[in-house]
């Protein structure tokens, strides 16, 4: 196997908490991302599914550097942006780039597409600039949107048509890697599919390496290669995304799975559902042992003593529970 | 004799740049203790409706244009204040997308769930709380008694909505409008509202009006469902009819698109365009300009929701005509 493109070594991104106006004193630890490794393969889509609150935002964050990591590493073709280079990250972010849940926040309202496009083009000096307005064009029609449509501004698009011009934005630079943090959770469903077709065909013909972030797991399973679930901070399921989605062996992964209410009443009405008492718990005061114990079906008094290590489970996958062999 | 019959409504918005149709001449009816689901995409005006006859639309902008929404014989849309007054909020009630931004920040818990109580029945403080609590303990709170005298910012978005449901629940509405209460909540905490909102309805036998744009939440909910696009209903069928059998291009199209129902790796069915401008004129069918199956005439006449079978209507010129 050819090494990845983008791996992360037990990465932790923790934010403190402080109580008190004058007399400042910590009050505990927000672990929102807790010991995650991963890796990505060029020109692999990675879905990354959880609950909110379970860090899959500040985890994207993370690997765009754009709040510190507390420990661990994350490589980005050999090169350790965790190293505290600041001119290495600003580097890299040309092969790294990021897009966002909501095109109505995520635009400057005062800038025209053509401003949007070229400033990452200028700042990065990547394209002469007589040639800026052809890249754009360009640009443009990559993500379906007509060039004549290069001076307006992002009130005059419809949501999906804004996420087009985010992604072209994230392009310009022609990046290895993009994160894509709920990038359709914002669109109805028949602008959400054109949204995915753009990303599956860009990545396609760029041989982009692609995460994904959403917590719609039937819009994961679609797109992605493989899927990791997140539970407080922690990945508790990795393996391709069919299996995962369909046979999944972590009990959280199979609530979170049963949880989707399925288009079909005949199915719908039938089917056994798994609903799950109560909410995610705190990550400043995160339970004993495996975080989901207290949620879980199946939890047994071991369960509460050790926090369970991600461990191979069949081909290609791994898990975080201690059951794993017998539920 | 239905519950709720709401005949030709229309609302629309006055607005500087002209006058948006929100709503478009819809006649619906729910019977008492069905569930009826309204579906359909940001802007087909599901939500306009359901404001409109719990008199939630500001005017101005907004102008209820024409309709009536007879409730057991009261016509919301234009009953004196104090008749729409008795029955808002007691007989019929209301829940919203964002427990978030529903409940006053200001106010206890306690405060603000007994209100619609002290407000609608004679009762006393002290009964009031104390019905307060026993309708907590039913949506599923666990140590009410405390709780009750929280902030809302104490609760988690789950907790919220469900504060939101017992304070909707806590005069026995007849008819309870759920205006997308899970769009905002994750998976497993929506799959926990569900259940509960089935679980109240079974018990107090209301009828519930569940707007959403998730097919998925309406194939296990509801009895009933109507398709709206651009402020117009464009299919109305019984759940299981709807889902297999549906006819209007709309329909099939919109299920057509959700990703749970399309193999893995394949492109996904998408609807060409985009939704039409609605302070513009729509002669004919409002869907005509992005359906695959259009000819001349569907831009020409207009769409009529008429019957294709007892209980089966939808406004697709076409397929009435057995083209499709």
């Amino acid at each position: 196997m050819s090494s990845p493109i983008l791996q992360l070594t037990d990465v932790k991104t923790h934010f403190p908490l402080t109580q008190g106006f004058l007399f400042r004193r910590s009050a505990g630890t927000v672990k929102a991302v807790d010991g995650v490794s991963l890796s990505v393969q060029r020109g692999e889509v990675l879905g990354l599914v959880g609950e909110s609150g379970c860090g899959k935002s500040t985890l994207a964050r993370t690997i765009m550097q754009l709040v510190p990591t507390t420990a661990g590493t994350v490589w980005l073709e050999g090169k350790n942006l965790t190293a505290g280079n600041t001119a290495d990250v600003r580097d890299v972010r040309r092969d790294l780039q990021m897009v966002f849940q909501d095109p109505y926040a995520s635009l400057n309202p005062r800038m025209t597409v053509f401003d949007t496009l070229a400033e990452p083009l200028r700042v990065h000096g990547v394209c002469p600039a007589d040639r800026i307005p052809a890249r754009v064009a360009e640009l443009m029609q990559l993500v379906g949107l007509a060039p004549r449509f290069m001076q307006k501004y992002p009130h005059e698009f419809s949501g999906g048509q804004r996420q087009r011009i985010a992604i072209a934005r994230a392009l310009a630079l022609e990046p290895k890697v993009i994160v894509a943090d709920e990038p359709v959770s914002a669109l109805d469903v028949s602008i959400q599919a054109q949204i995915l077709n753009l990303l599956a065909q860009l990545v396609r013909k760029m041989n982009l390496s692609l995460i994904f972030i959403a917590h719609d797991l039937s819009v994961v399973k679609h797109i992605s290669d493989r899927v990791a679930v997140m539970y407080l901070g922690k990945i508790v399921e990795l393996g391709p995304a069919a299996d995962v989605i369909e046979r999944p062996a972590h009990p959280y992964t199979r609530a979170l799975v049963s949880a989707i209410p399925v288009p079909d009443p005949a199915v719908e009405r039938t089917r056994q559902r798994i609903v799950l008492a109560g909410d995610p718990p705190s990550p400043i005061n995160p339970p004993a042992g495996c975080a989901f114990h207290p949620r879980c079906p199946s939890a047994v008094a071991k369960c509460r003593a050790a926090v369970p290590a991600l461990a191979p489970a069949g081909a290609g996958r791994e898990a975080a529970c201690v059951r794993l062999g017998e539920i | 004799m239905p519950l709720l019959t709401v005949t030709d409504l229309r609302t629309s918005f006055h607005t500087r740049s002209g006058v948006y149709r929100a709503v478009d001449g819809v006649s619906f009816s729910v019977e008492r203790g069905e569930t009826l689901g309204i579906v359909g995409e940001s802007g087909s005006g599901k939500s306009v409706t359901c404001y409109s006859i719990m008199g939630l639309i500001p005017q101005p902008p907004g102008r209820i244009e024409s309709g009536t929404a007879l409730f057991d014989g009261v016509d919301l849309l234009h009953c004196s204040p104090a008749e729409s007054r008795a029955i808002r909020g007691k007989r019929v009630a209301m829940i919203f997308q964002d427990p978030m931004t529903s409940l006053n920040p200001y106010m206890r818990v306690s405060e603000q769930l007994i209100e619609p109580l002290l407000i609608h029945e004679k009762i006393s403080k002290a009964d009031a709380l104390k019905r307060g609590l026993a309708v907590l303990e039913s949506v599923g709170i666990n140590d009410a008694a405390r709780r009750i005298h929280l902030y809302p910012h104490e609760f988690s978005g789950g907790m919220r909505q469900r504060v939101m449901i017992a304070m909707a629940l806590i005069t026995k509405p007849e008819l309870l409008i759920a205006d997308e209460p899970t769009t905002a909540l994750d998976v497993t905490v929506q799959a926990q509202i569900l259940e509960l909102i089935k679980k109240m309805q079974r018990e107090l036998g209301m009828a519930v009006v569940f707007i959403t744009h998730d097919l998925g939440v309406v194939s296990g909910l509801c009895d009933r469902v109507q398709v709206m696009y651009a402020g117009r209903i464009v299919e109305t069928a019984d759940t299981r009819t709807l889902f297999h059998a549906p006819r209007h291009p709309y329909t099939r199209a919109l299920q057509r698109s959700i990703p749970a129902l399309q193999s893995k790796g394949a492109e996904l069915y998408t609807i060409r365009g985009l939704p039409p401008d609605l302070s513009k004129p729509l002669p004919g069918c409002a869907f005509a300009a992005r359906c695959e199956y259009a000819v001349d005439r569907c831009t020409a006449a207009p769409a009529v929701l008429a019957e294709a079978a007892p209980g089966h209507r939808h406004a697709c010129a076409r397929a009435h005509a057995g083209e499709l």
